[in-house]
């Protein structure tokens, strides 16, 4: 259920407290950096850098002697064996933090970028300690996953001598998920099942339109009473509010009235560049689709293009608009 | 592994060997343990179904370590990684294939800029950047 705007309002006011606010105390790493631990990362990673694993090679680098691999920053202060029981109630602000958004609905999470500067390599018998702050909480942002809040927490860690070693940035998205992710058949844990395109929400005002196109026709929506042409379909008349609404069939003619081409992020689904167009019918309304059948550089505005119904390997069939030959 | 790059002979737009990552349970499982990383998730397939993947999925410590070893094994032993920065994308998931590329973006006063890609199936698992700095002088 979405949140009313005074249930939203009083949520970010709560969020707000949370920025700027340190985790929890100090974190000391359990182990000091240590060669079995390397040589276990250099195993999963298959990592053969003889500066990790090779006393003999490793002096004669410019390392003067075996170092940890940088990327195990991280590692050195994870919580560990108790991160596989969950956790029921939170042990620090950024969990109670998390809990709050997972309580009002927000129960997705993904890390979405991570950074981390290495001040200087670590050695066997250095021993790590991480702090880390709430650096900022985004304004509610809708993402391919559904709306949500981009979290950064900020990272530094120090040494035996309190001198920083390194530091890390994490962002991850908490977020309502948009719909339930499809588990694949793969009961013999081969590669997974690729995702296809996003469905569109159909509802009550739109389903019929989806359902002509899967019949194989580009409707627009008109108005049985004073004529008007409406796209997107809609529940009453813009220009007259009446309710009698029909359709007719578009030739499918149109012009380019603008377009960009989409690159990133290159989500599952979809066939990227993405040329997405908003394509002006001769029956008077606009459309957004994409161009296909040409190559990006070659789409102008003004150019004259033809709908076809598009069909995907898993049936969903939508218009798509091509160069007029 | 062979001698480290040199950073008089690296060019801007020089591009990296590719390489293929076979992603195995082990790999996944084996990367978040040697992370200290017990999210269920990355070792519990049940986990990872409850949340509607089909298979427990990589975590983020062992793409960091990837990305970085994609660049060292490159740049070689004398190479200094000063940082990296990523971004995730598609999940990477046992029976698949993580295809890394890399190409040189920067290369100033000893310092390399490598932006890496990983791509499995779905798209891309990652698109990074590494910052090394490698050896000057003959
Ligand atoms: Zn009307």
């Amino acid at each position: 259920m979405p949140l009313t705007p005074e249930q939203k309002k009083e949520l970010e006011a709560q969020l707000e407290t949370f920025v700027g606010k340190p985790i929890g105390p100090a974190k000391a790493g359990r182990d000091a950096v240590n060669e079995p631990m390397i040589r276990s990362w250099c195993d999963a990673m298959g990592d053969a850098n003889p500066a990790y694993l090779d006393p003999a090679a490793a002096k004669d680098s410019v390392h003067g002697g075996i170092v940890a691999p940088p990327a195990m920053l991280q590692a050195w202060t994870m919580i560990g064996w108790d991160m596989h029981r969950g956790y029921d109630e939170p042990t620090n602000e950024e969990q109670r933090l998390h809990k709050l958004l997972t309580d009002n609905g927000y129960t997705g999470v993904v890390g979405t970028n991570t950074a981390q500067g290495y001040t200087r390599y670590l050695r066997p018998g250095d021993t790590v300690t991480a702090e880390t702050v709430i650096e900022s909480i985004s304004e509610e942002k809708a993402t391919a996953l559904g709306i949500g809040y981009f979290i950064v927490t900020r990272t530094t860690f120090s040494d035996q001598d309190a001198e920083e070693v390194g530091w890390m940035t994490f962002r991850v998205l908490k977020y309502i998920p948009a719909q339930q992710p499809q588990a694949a058949a793969s009961d013999a844990g081969g590669a997974p099942a690729v995702p296809g395109r996003i469905r569109p929400p159909m509802g009550h005002d739109n389903a019929w339109w989806w359902n002509a196109v899967a019949d194989g026709i580009l409707p627009i929506q008109t108005c049985n009473a004073c004529g008007a042409h409406h796209h997107p379909p809609r529940p009453m008349c813009g220009e007259c509010r009446s309710m009698d609404l029909g359709f007719i069939e578009s030739t499918g003619q149109g012009t380019v009235h603008t377009f960009t081409v989409i690159r990133h992020p290159q989500f599952p689904g979809y066939d990227f560049p993405i040329l997405a167009a908003l394509i002006d019918l001769e029956e008077g309304v606009r459309i957004v689709s994409n161009v296909v059948g040409c190559d990006p550089g070659d789409v102008h505005i003004g150019m004259a293009v033809e709908a076809f119904i598009h069909e995907d390997e898993d049936g969903f069939k939508l218009p798509l608009f091509r160069p007029v030959k | 592994m062979s001698a480290s790059i040199r950073f008089d002979d690296v060019k801007v737009g020089q591009e990296l060997p590719p390489l293929d990552v076979p992603l195995t349970a082990a790999i996944v499982v084996g990367g978040a343990i040697a992370s200290r990383d017990y999210t269920p998730v990355h070792h519990d397939r049940g986990a990872a179904q409850a949340q509607g993947l089909s298979d427990v999925i990589m975590n983020i410590l062992t793409t960091n370590g990837y990305v970085s070893r994609y660049v060292t094994d490159w740049a070689g032993p004398d190479a200094r990684v000063r940082g990296l920065e990523v971004k995730l994308g598609a999940p990477n998931m046992p029976g698949d294939t993580m295809k890394m590329t890399g190409r040189v973006t920067s290369a100033e006063n000893g310092s390399v800029e490598v932006e890496v890609v990983g791509k499995n199936g779905w798209g891309n698992h990652v698109e990074g950047t590494v910052t090394v700095d490698l050896p000057t002088g003959a």
